[in-house]
């Protein structure tokens, strides 16, 4: 079957179109990242990286990023964690009762994120708990876990069980063949699982706003600045995460790619 | 109806209950999922029943054993609120629509033309998602922005056309949440699309099947899953979303994440905020559910 000719060139043109889109507001904000004047003005007059120099000198965006990453760090570690045996039991085992599961955990993904936030803050605020960045780790989980579970799932049912037990026949014990064959089999997925889970918390606001406290991380603190009006240190910080966000991506990727070189060298 | 003393009984009775309770408790998949179990409850239960027990409680209570009352429900209806709830579905409703006219072909380009492109043309379309919303969203603001933005700017310089602002309109936020959900719509139809067997479709081809009757009768029905999935989850993310109307709606939109946090912040009105919550949850949670008895999942991850 080949499809003809000029349909494929307008999907492709189609696709290139709404890529463009994608890439226009984070132009803009780099864009005007670079602009000297005090306030944004395009076409930009004179381009000078001043505002970088403040903006890096600050304490604030040191704490701000620190913050990010902390709770970045934590949910991307946990995650992984509680996905991996969430992932088991919904694609590898058939256990009664695994349907109903499936769909279950499934829920907070389909859930309006602030409602969800807000209703962390209530919970929290009902057992005691104080909003800070510690509690916005756990907000993030309870959105994060179910798709870092799908995510390595995915890998879970491209994984044959017979292994593991070929291992059990030929004297493994149970650790062993975990460690020896199940891990590294799967570890693809619980490597993209904690790199999904890692730059999604790193972007998220509804769940942070609700439970952080008086800890902010960058997001936050772009969208209290931008509700009161343009300073240039706004697309600064912003540019800054963007490059933060490109720098993980890239590094994970190429983590991965040496990753499997060298397994193949090894031979398997 | 068969009258019970002549049914006959169970000849053996085994194992007991509590037996097939504890292997069942004991099973690997029961043990796999229950620190995420464990984890849902405390995590999503929990405040869903502190929620809807605050949804009852008086006006401006901070406490759980203030009352019951449901006047916080009559006040969703009486003091316009529901406003905000039309404002929210309509754009979430137009959002999705937009997204799966916009997403299909792409989704379709992805999982069949492209080849070797897919995987490179894939991440230059994930990569945007990884950025914070709120940055893009204000990356939008300085593009439209009246005056020196750089669509303004740029049309000026270029051609010497003055335009007004386009930020502050409904049609903006519209734009600003297809933007920020299209991935979310796209990637679940990639996944629908792929199940679809290319066989199949050669061989409707070869029966006679004209390209729109291939796409009715073999790819949309195949894709179904996909389709729903994508259109669920922008659905319901859109009906969360609060930057998209804060920063380019310049709060001339009313939406229900803007309402909610109002309530939870300016005006410490806790009982109406949870109310409001709450029936955002019971609307989304009644399509999510309708969705998801549809779905088999084994087969769309698993490809089984």
């Amino acid at each position: 079957m080949e499809s003809k000719r000029w349909v494929i060139w307008l999907i492709a043109v189609w696709t290139g179109v709404i890529a463009l889109f994608l890439y226009i507001p984070i132009f803009s904000v780099i864009t005007s990242s670079f602009g000297k004047s005090r306030y944004f003005r395009f076409p930009v007059k004179a381009w000078s990286d001043k505002w970088y120099d403040q903006t890096l000198g600050a304490n604030l965006t040191t704490d701000l990023h620190l913050t990010s990453f902390y709770v970045a760090g934590c949910v991307a570690l946990i995650a992984v964690v509680l996905g991996f045996f969430g992932a088991l039991a919904f694609a590898r085992y058939n256990w009664r009762g695994r349907q109903f599961y499936q769909r279950l955990i499934m829920l907070p993904i389909f859930f309006p994120q602030a409602v969800l936030g807000l209703a962390l803050l209530l919970w929290f605020t009902y057992v005691g708990v104080l909003p800070s960045w510690e509690a916005a780790v756990f907000a993030h989980l309870v959105w994060i876990v179910p798709i870092v579970t799908l995510v390595i799932s995915i890998q879970v049912y491209g994984f044959d069980a017979a292994q593991e037990e070929a291992a059990y026949d030929l004297g493994a014990s149970r650790w062993q063949a975990f460690r020896e064959v199940t891990l590294p089999a799967l570890a693809p997925g619980l490597f993209s699982g904690a790199l999904f889970a890692f730059l999604l918390s790193w972007g998220n606001f509804p769940l942070s706003t609700f439970t952080t406290g008086a800890d902010s991380t960058v997001t936050e603190w772009l969208y209290t600045k931008m509700g009161s009006g343009y300073t240039p240190m706004i697309p600064t910080m912003g540019a800054l995460s963007v490059f933060g966000a490109i720098v993980i991506l890239f590094g994970g990727y190429m983590f991965l790619i040496v990753q499997r070189r060298r397994r193949l060298e090894r031979g398997d | 109806m068969v009258d019970r003393a002549e049914a006959p009984a169970p000849l053996i009775r085994q194992p007991g209950i509590g037996a097939l309770l504890l292997s069942w408790l004991r099973s690997p998949g029961v043990l796999n999922a229950t620190p995420v179990l464990i984890f849902f409850l405390i995590g999503f239960v929990g405040p869903l029943v502190i929620v809807l027990a605050f949804s009852f409680t008086p006006e401006r209570t901070f406490d759980l054993g203030a009352g019951f009352t449901t006047e916080n429900y009559e006040h969703i209806f009486t003091e316009s609120y529901y406003i905000s709830f039309i404002w929210s579905f309509a754009l979430a409703g137009l959002t999705v629509l937009c997204n799966l006219m916009i997403g299909y072909p792409i989704a379709y380009g992805l999982s069949k033309l492209f080849g070797r492109w897919a995987a490179p043309v894939m991440l230059v379309l994930v990569i945007p998602l990884f950025v914070s919303e709120n940055v893009r969203l204000f990356g939008w603001y300085l593009f439209l922005i009246k005056g020196g933005g750089i669509l303004a700017g740029g049309l000026k310089t270029a051609f010497g056309i003055d335009t007004g602002t386009l930020l502050y309109e409904p049609g903006t936020i519209l734009m600003g949440m297809i933007y920020v959900y299209l991935p979310f719509t796209l990637f679940p139809i990639v996944l629908g699309l792929s199940m679809v067997p290319r066989d199949q479709v050669e061989a409707s081809r070869d029966l006679g099947a004209s390209r729109f009757q291939i796409f009715r009768e073999v790819e949309l029905p195949i894709a179904m899953p996909g389709i729903l999935i994508g259109a669920l989850l922008t659905f319901v993310l859109a009906v969360g979303a609060i930057s998209e109307a804060k920063l380019l709606g310049g709060q001339n939109t009313p939406v229900i994440a803007q309402d909610i946090q109002h309530e939870f912040t300016y005006a410490q009105n806790w009982p109406l905020g949870s109310a409001i919550s709450v029936l955002a949850i019971v609307v989304t949670g009644f399509l999510v559910v309708l969705v998801m008895r549809r779905l088999d999942l084994d087969r769309l991850l698993g490809r089984r």
